[in-house]
């Protein structure tokens, strides 16, 4: 790493925090596998296991909070292993100051949220911190969750000839942050999509569908996923833009501050990669689900180029759909 | 009605030689390389990019005096994010920032002024870099400060205007160029007839456009059909925004704060009366006045092509660092920096790497 300080851009889930955890976090901890959450069997039962920390500025924000985030953001990740999520370990720290109301409002957020998601709450920490060293709250979540079926999904798994799905349309919970965030504040009335998507996960898993590959688009969005994916899995992602779930709002709102909507977060969709013969199955179970009712097909996995994703333009060009660097640049002009 | 493509590859057989155009516009650059239209194009017909950027154009002595006044514990940059990443000659203000520089983003001028309001004890110096789409809010806000008697908001400034660029890059001849794709922001402001004078004195094609790819297709299109025609005159794709004399009132915010001055564009050089400068009434609020900020020569890697790819004389993938040294997330050059930088679109749009 040439440089001598950790970048805001080195936690965007980008390119520089691609670059963090293989050059420094996997040499270390002689880490094999990189997917949202381990797998590991305890005698003969499977366990996923994942963690996650919550920073997201405002912490109320059009459709949810951090508390919200808080539990969705860490059973999804298990969700997208096949498992279903069982317990969550819950840590806050504090900023001296906070609000008791706030703090109120968002605990039974999360209580909500985990009735919701069906885990249960099961430890905790929590720790203040002076004034001024950390914005509100943080909170950090842990995992635990039980693998489903015996045919693991793995962000390595997609193949060549797969059809891939998303379950509604893109960037609504990161445009709602951003519209509410200081100094970029706009009126829309887009709010965050961020929910549990296990109930999704298991319909599908249930049809016995070759599913191939499962992931939520969150930091970095749908670009940030599908990259992983394609390098993982040695394959060429191909998307078609008139294929795109984009809402009007969203669009607008990416367009006035220069962003790709590709890139923008989302903390209630789910990305299923599938074997082609099974894509019309998948979709149709999918849009049986109240989070899949909006799914549709968006591209396909091919055998080359590698590790590369692509767009079908609208005039009929084609372009890459690169991995987001990190932080998001709004432009000017 | 044929597709804007069709007409344009009929339009193309129809040429007695190969055409280039050219955009002035990042957000046409980006618009382009995003719906990848460049490889729609008939083999004769080639678009190329000019310094359309503002961030790309600057000049890097720029960035440092920024970088330097980020280093003051009494000030505060407030800048556009696209600045942010632009390396200096030794830094840039994102590492700055990481090194505790207070380095903040605003996505408007009136923003920084706002912040001045609420730090009394700072003073806030804006960045103000672009063209006439941003200097007249960078006036409005100049002039607030103004009326609110704000003693402790600055700009540094170093806005540039357009035509005179075009003027200097048909009057160098380094390139050819048989029309250009003129900006639709820019001409909000200035209106469309700010062209005339480059169909008169060159005899060279000017269409307004939009921002969707089909504005810039049908932008193509009526550029060879001017070409085809013997025409050179400006036409307005965008007349749904752009009107013949602009906006009248953005021009007499920028004519009451602003005048022209000579100004040094990255890749380019010195082009008469292309800068605007604050006007002495308001000097107080000019950093480079009221702060005494210095411009020293910067030192770049003298392999980066950018000012040659800013003029259309080079692609990205002609420089050696393309891909190789300079990425978005290790930038060398700014148009590797900017969302709307050549080599920004290229890399991020095209290919990872020079062949």
């Amino acid at each position: 790493m040439n440089r001598h300080r950790i970048l805001l851009a080195h936690g965007g889930g980008g390119s520089l925090t691609q670059e963090l955890i293989q050059r420094l976090f996997v040499p270390a901890f002689k880490m094999s596998s990189l997917d949202d959450a381990a797998v590991l069997a305890v005698d003969r039962v499977r366990l996923a296991f994942t963690t996650d920390s919550y920073v997201v500025k405002p912490y109320v924000f059009p459709g949810g909070d951090i508390g919200r985030l808080a539990v969705c953001g860490t059973v999804n990740d298990l969700a997208v292993q096949g498992a279903q999520p069982l317990w969550l370990s819950l840590s806050f720290i504090l900023e001296e100051g906070l609000p008791v109301a706030d703090l109120e409002s968002i605990v039974a957020s999360i209580a909500t949220t985990a009735s919701e998601a069906g885990v249960t709450i099961v430890t905790g920490d929590t720790k203040v911190v002076e004034r001024g060293q950390c914005e509100g709250l943080y909170i950090n979540t842990a995992g635990i969750g039980r693998v489903a079926g015996r045919r693991s999904v793995s962000h390595a798994g997609a193949k060549p000839g797969d059809v891939v799905l998303i379950n509604g349309p893109i960037g609504e919970h990161g445009v709602a942050v951003m519209s509410r965030r200081a100094g970029i504040e706009f009126q829309t009335s887009v709010v965050s999509d961020s929910a549990p998507v296990w109930p999704l996960v298991k319909a599908i898993l249930d049809l016995g569908a070759e599913v191939h590959t499962l992931r939520d688009p969150t930091r970095g969005g749908v670009a940030a996923a599908l990259n992983d994916i394609a390098t993982a899995s040695g394959v060429g992602i191909r998307l078609e833009e008139k294929a795109l779930p984009i809402g009007r709002e969203v669009r607008g709102a990416c367009d006035l501050l220069g962003l790709d909507p590709l890139t923008i977060a989302n903390e209630g969709k789910l990305l299923v990669i599938c074997r082609q013969a099974d894509a019309e199955r998948v979709l149709a179970t999918m849009k049986r689900q109240p989070l899949g009712r909006q799914a549709v097909v968006i591209g396909e996995v091919m055998e080359t180029p590698k590790a590369m994703v692509l767009l079908r333009t609208t005039i009929g060009g084609e372009r890459i759909v690169d991995m987001p660097t990190g932080e998001d640049l709004p432009r000017i002009c | 009605m044929k597709l804007p493509l069709q007409e344009i590859a009929g339009l193309a057989q129809r040429l007695t030689r190969p055409v280039q155009f050219m955009e002035v516009c990042g957000t046409h650059t980006m618009a382009a390389y995003r719906s990848g239209l460049h490889q729609l194009l008939p083999p004769n017909v080639r678009l190329l990019s000019g310094p359309g950027c503002p961030v790309c154009v600057t000049d890097p002595s720029y960035i440092d005096a920024a970088i330097e006044l980020a280093g003051h514990p009494d000030i505060i940059v407030a800048t556009f994010g696209d600045l942010l990443r632009v390396p200096g000659s030794d830094s840039s203000l994102e590492q700055e920032r990481a090194a505790g520089a207070n380095v903040r983003i605003v996505y408007s001028p009136s923003d920084a002024l706002v912040l001045a309001r609420e730090c009394p004890s700072k003073k806030v110096v804006f960045l103000g870099v672009g063209f006439e789409t941003t200097a007249p809010t960078v006036a409005w806000a100049i002039s607030q400060a103004a009326l609110d008697d704000r003693k402790n908001f600055f700009v540094l400034c170093a806005h540039k205007t357009m035509p005179q660029a075009m003027d200097a890059l048909l009057h160098g001849q380094a390139v050819k160029i048989d029309g250009f794709i003129c900006p639709g922001h820019v001409s909000v402001i200035t209106g469309a007839q700010m062209y005339r004078f480059i169909c008169e004195r060159y005899r060279i094609p000017c269409v307004v456009t939009g921002f969707e790819p089909w504005d810039i297709l049908s932008a193509i299109k009526m550029l060879l059909r001017q070409v085809v025609e013997g025409r050179a005159e400006v036409e307005n794709e965008y007349s749904r925004s752009v009107s013949e004399a602009g906006n009248p009132v953005a021009q007499r915010l920028m004519a009451q704060v602003f005048e022209p001055c000579d100004v040094v564009w990255r890749g380019i050089g010195t082009i008469p009366g292309s800068g605007l400068r604050i006007r002495k009434e308001y000097a107080r609020f000019d950093a480079a006045v009221a702060l005494d900020v210095t411009f020293v020569e910067a030192r770049v890697n003298p392999s980066c092509l950018c000012g040659t790819v800013m003029r259309g004389m080079a692609t990205p993938f002609d420089c050696r660092l393309f891909g190789r040294a300079c990425s978005p997330s290790h930038p060398i050059g700014p148009c590797m920096v900017s969302s709307e930088g050549v080599c920004a679109a290229c890399f991020k749009y095209e290919k990872r790497a020079a062949a």
